[in-house]
């Protein structure tokens, strides 16, 4: 978690100061938000993971209130972990699902409404409706429909 | 399933069965639906990402036939083969092809989705179901781009940047403008998922022992194109919206007609900005730019190695690059409008020029690599050296063009386009077919035929040079882009000829490319697990891999593991000039080393490593 | 960059030397070149007629021969890779992956040499942007697909569209400001023979100075793609001196109508079929 988080809040710091420096240099408002935002789009995740970092390291909130239990380092980021070590759960994984299917070409039709006519929309809507309660039941129930 | 058979022994070198689960929600992918409704239903990666690839390959070869029409136009200064319209619409949809439905769904849609999970050690993508919308999102975007050619008023005209306002409906109304925006936004959304999944993927799913810094430079390039999507593309879908909206909706976004008199008077605070436009789009522009060359840079990173039989040399060198061509690279958009005289042109310079240290150090860390290896020429290995000289040319003029007072008169002209031309062709193509000839055997598990291969290569390279050469000449003769005809008193109409003949030698090569790609098909030659002797983790599984990639994985001690577990002598040095390698446990990293990879160990590994997996 | 590039692990210190010294000389004969000035071949851009192009030019120049140089040195250095390592038995190469020194060399010198570029590229930038002084204003108006040319001062238009090529005449040697704007699209103020161009944008204008050192006719272009007609949209700018400007401008004064938009030419043209009014 510690590269990863550090990664992120490196993004986040240097386009924070690129965006300072560009600021001031400028005073172009389009360029500066959108390096303002590619600074939160660093910052907000890599806040996200250095708290888990850190909470794996026994800390409640970033460096304040010790928790009970360290769980320490997970196994992809131990130098001397085993395969052995990664044993357990990894993921739940779908096997198959037409719902993207279906929710893509909800998309597609949606968005060529725009071009051919508003009749479109209708089925596009519906087959993103249905793609959306199918893929959530999906989940739910755990078995593909 | 694939025929698993136990270790004999457990312990040192050996590979260890995967006790993690990876559970499925729903029908079991191989036990599932069959046929059609299999494919779309499918959520393995693999299954995606040559969908992926096979989708962006078609359309780069559709996007080579417009190249080749307009070629054939220009071999005369007053072109007949098509009408000024039917030209505008050709360089329009070959730019948009290439850029936006083959580079980058071919490497990060495509191979990458393929590659970077089982590189990792992963079962699937992270979100699988998301990782299938994106592609049928993509392949909708791709319909959506291609349907302009049948409305009427044609395919979108307004060049591949679509600038405002010419891009607005007072200048180029109808179909196909729209058309090409919503399948920009189709491709958009597809490629913002593709990278959240990636960056999800790499974060979370590797194996035991794969720390960041023991991530093959694929993965690393990567993960890191996976941010520069999230930083580019939500910018690009916003100023198309707002395109959309300048277009249909009344907007003033981007227009400015009617604002201002002819004469110059002040405009009025309702007026849009043409130059909003100019820097949403290459905020996205640029990043994309680096988007589109940051995984083939990986995919030479991994050939380079395997057919030098040598590590990446300079690996983190190599990984704080990439960072650092990354972060420069969304920071320099504006050297795109240096010609506007409404940018800050030293900034923008500055950053620009700096984009070429990080460069030059991957440059010197491929010839590092290459450097007293054993290098062995087969296809993938001559792409990728085609790649290192096509780049190269590239890269030197693009310093040039970093240069404002330079960039004042090559802007617009064939100057540009033979530098960046020479600059994608060098990654998407030569890099890219490379990684196709590199990472075929693992996906169809058989060969693509080597004479066949080297046929492809060198009627492309030479084909390559004589297209492009020419147009750096042409551009600085004043040549500008995208005119369909060109004063006939000037003398550019034999380099003009020069380069059709080069562009006709490419489309040769890639016919040879069908040829192979049908023995493949027809006459088989079986690949094996690991043809190449490559070196990262996905050769270590049967080609091509089972469902849900392993079911047995070596130690991971460096970034290629495949290697240490074949060649337990022949560990990476960190450092250091010995001819002779140290003993094991010393060679590479922390302790516990020795443990699990002894010199007992691996002989017992090393030959018959590939038995335990069938 | 070149010396210490070629040290690397591998060669031998007797022929490291040897090659660093071929480096030095090719060195010294670049510099040598460089020194020459305007002897050096012009690498395919133009000269530049009037002093803006030539600073362009010079930079240009500069560029070039920084590029043949690193181009060489890693051209040369994947040629060596290549040729040297060839596979030649099947002993496990060394697998050594990091070389301190030699890393460091060739991230900072790089560094330098672009340190370096980007000084000369920031005076050259200054001096052909600079819009100090001016002697003859011209505003250029561009617009789909022809240009006009209006000499405020004299109450001058020249207009044309698509080939007609209208032609916008200056002095030589004196100092022309132009403000270049656009009726409809992004357009591009291109001269090749000036090794300039820049973007005539609605809603903005631009201004530059060119001030132009020979006479003579220079083809002009536009160059930022603007629509069906973007092939056709050329000009010519026609260099005299400033008597002959004058004598021009005096001439035409009597016969133009100096005001009027730019959509009543444009069909005047079309009805009339005359050129350039």
């Amino acid at each position: 978690m510690k590269i990863e988080s550090t990664f992120l809040l490196g993004v986040g710091l240097f386009f924070g100061c690129v965006a300072l420096i560009y600021w001031f240099l400028s005073y172009e408002d389009g360029g500066s938000m959108m390096l303002l935002g590619t600074c939160l789009l660093g910052l907000l995740p890599g806040s996200f993971y250095f708290y888990w970092h850190r909470r794996f390291h026994g800390y409640r909130f970033f460096f304040w209130g010790k928790l009970d239990r360290v769980v320490g380092d997970r196994p992809e980021d131990r130098d001397d972990a085993t395969i052995a070590d990664g044993a357990g759960i990894v993921n739940t994984f779908p096997g198959s699902s037409i719902w993207p299917f279906v929710l893509g070409t909800g998309a597609f039709m949606s968005l060529l409404a725009l071009v051919f006519g508003v009749w479109l929309v209708l089925p596009g809507l519906g087959l993103i409706l249905t793609a959306l309660i199918g893929v959530t039941a999906e989940s739910r129930r755990g078995g593909h429909v | 399933m694939t025929d698993v058979i136990s270790p004999p022994i457990a312990g040192g070198g050996i590979a260890t069965p995967l006790t993690s689960t990876a559970t499925e929600a729903g029908g079991a992918g191989e036990h599932g639906p069959t046929g059609l409704l299999k494919w779309l239903t499918t959520t393995d990666h693999k299954v995606i990402g040559i969908s992926y690839m096979v989708t962006a390959v078609v359309l780069f070869y559709i996007a080579g036939l417009l190249a080749l029409g307009i070629r054939v136009q220009l071999t005369t200064p007053a072109g007949t083969f098509v009408t000024f319209q039917q030209y505008n619409e050709l360089f329009t949809m070959h730019g948009s092809i290439m850029m936006y439905l083959f580079a980058g769904p071919f490497a990060f849609g495509g191979l990458a989705n393929y590659v970077v999970p089982l590189q990792i050690g992963a079962p699937d993508m992270a979100f699988p179901r998301l990782n299938a919308l994106s592609y049928w999102l993509f392949a909708g975007g791709s319909i959506t781009m291609l349907l302009g050619f049948f409305v009427s008023g044609g395919a979108a005209n307004f060049g591949w940047v679509a600038y405002a306002p010419l891009s607005t409906s007072t200048f180029t109304p109808g179909a196909g403008g729209d058309l090409w925006i919503m399948a920009l936004v189709l491709t958009g959304f597809s490629a913002i998922f593709t990278g959240v999944n990636l960056v999800a993927t790499i974060f979370y799913l590797r194996a035991p022992g794969m720390t960041m810094f023991r991530m093959p430079i694929f993965t690393w390039n990567m993960l890191v194109t996976g941010i520069l999507i999230l930083i580019a593309f939500p910018v690009l879908t916003a100023a198309l919206v707002m395109l959309f909206a300048d277009r249909h909706f009344g907007t003033h976004i981007y227009q400015v007609l009617g604002c201002h008199t002819v004469t110059g008077a002040p405009a009025p605070n309702a007026c849009g900005s043409p130059v909003l436009w100019q820097n949403l789009f290459w905020f996205f522009g640029h990043p994309e730019v680096y988007i589109l060359a940051l995984p083939y840079f990986g995919m030479a990173t991994t050939i380079f190695p395997t057919f030098s039989k040598r590590p990446v040399f300079g690996y983190k060198g190599m990984v704080f690059a990439t960072m650092a061509i990354a972060a420069l690279s969304t920071g320099v958009w504006a050297h795109h409008m240096f010609t506007t005289g409404v940018v800050l042109l030293p900034f923008f310079s500055l950053l620009s020029l700096l984009i070429a240290v990080p460069t030059g150090i991957k440059f010197f860390n491929w010839i590092g690599t290459m450097w007293r290896g054993q290098l062995v020429f087969k296809t993938p290995m001559l792409f990728a050296i085609g790649f290192l000289f096509a780049f190269l040319m590239g890269g030197v003029t693009g310093v040039m063009l970093a240069s404002p007072p330079i960039d004042f008169f090559t802007h617009d002209t064939y100057f540009v386009v033979a530098h960046f031309h020479q600059v994608l062709f060098g990654t998407a193509v030569f890099a890219g077919f490379g990684g196709l000839y590199f990472w075929y055997p693992k996906m169809f598990g058989r060969m693509l035929n080597d004479k066949l291969g080297k046929w492809h290569f060198w009627l492309t390279f030479v084909g390559f040079w004589v297209t492009y050469l020419p147009q750096y000449v042409l551009g600085l003769r004043g040549m500008p882009r995208r005119v369909a005809h060109y004063p006939a008193d000037l003398g550019w109409q034999s380099w003009n000829i020069a380069s059709t003949i080069g562009a006709f030698l490419i489309a040769a090569g890639f016919f040879v490319l069908l040829v192979n790609l049908w023995i493949s098909w027809r006459d088989p030659v079986l690949a094996g697990n690991n043809p190449w002797d490559a070196q990262t983790l996905e050769w270590f599984t049967t080609s091509p891999p089972p469902h849900h990639n392993y079911t047995h994985l070596p130690p991971i001690r460096s970034e290629r593991p495949t290697w240490d577990y074949d060649h337990p002598d022949a560990l990476t040095l960190r450092h250091g000039h010995s001819q002779v390698p140290p003993p094991p446990g010393n060679g590479s990293g922390p302790s516990g080393d020795g443990a699990d990879r002894g010199p007992g160990g691996g002989t017992g590994g090393g030959t018959g490593g590939r038995a335990f997996v069938r | 960059m070149d010396p210490s590039t070629s040290r690397r692990p591998g060669g031998g210190v007797l022929r490291n030397r040897r090659i660093s010294r071929r480096w030095a000389a090719l060195g010294a004969v670049a510099a040598g070149l460089l020194l020459a000035g305007c002897n050096l071949p012009t690498f395919g851009a133009y000269r530049g007629a009037t002093t803006q192009g030539q600073d362009a030019f010079k930079l240009w120049q500069g560029f070039f021969i920084a590029g043949i140089v690193v181009f060489a040195v890693v051209f040369f250095l994947i040629l060596w890779a290549i040729l040297r390592y060839r596979k030649r038995s099947d002993a496990i190469p060394p697998q050594t992956q990091y070389h301190t020194l030699v890393e460091i060399v060739y991230t900072v010198v790089p560094i330098l040499i672009v340190l370096t570029l980007f000084g000369f590229t920031f005076v050259t930038e200054n001096e052909v942007d600079a819009v100090t002084s001016k002697q003859v204003t011209v505003n250029v108006t561009a617009f789909q697909w022809g240009w006009q040319f209006q000499y405020p001062k004299y109450h001058v238009r020249v207009l044309g569209i698509e080939t007609q090529d209208p032609t916008m005449v200056m002095p030589v040697g004196e100092t022309v400001r132009i403000y270049l704007r656009s009726a409809d699209v992004v357009h591009g103020f291109y001269v090749p023979a000036f090794n300039f161009s820049r973007y005539a944008l609605p809603g903005v204008t631009n201004q530059f100075n060119l001030h132009a050192t020979t006479t003579g006719t220079f083809r002009g272009q536009c160059t930022q793609y603007c629509g069906l007609y973007h092939s056709l949209m050329f000009f010519q700018v026609k260099v005299v001196s400033p008597s002959a400007f004058t004598t021009w401008v005096h001439r035409q004064g009597n016969s133009v109508t100096p005001t009027g938009s730019i959509t009543s030419a444009k069909h005047q043209i079309a009805t009339s079929g005359t050129g350039s009014i």
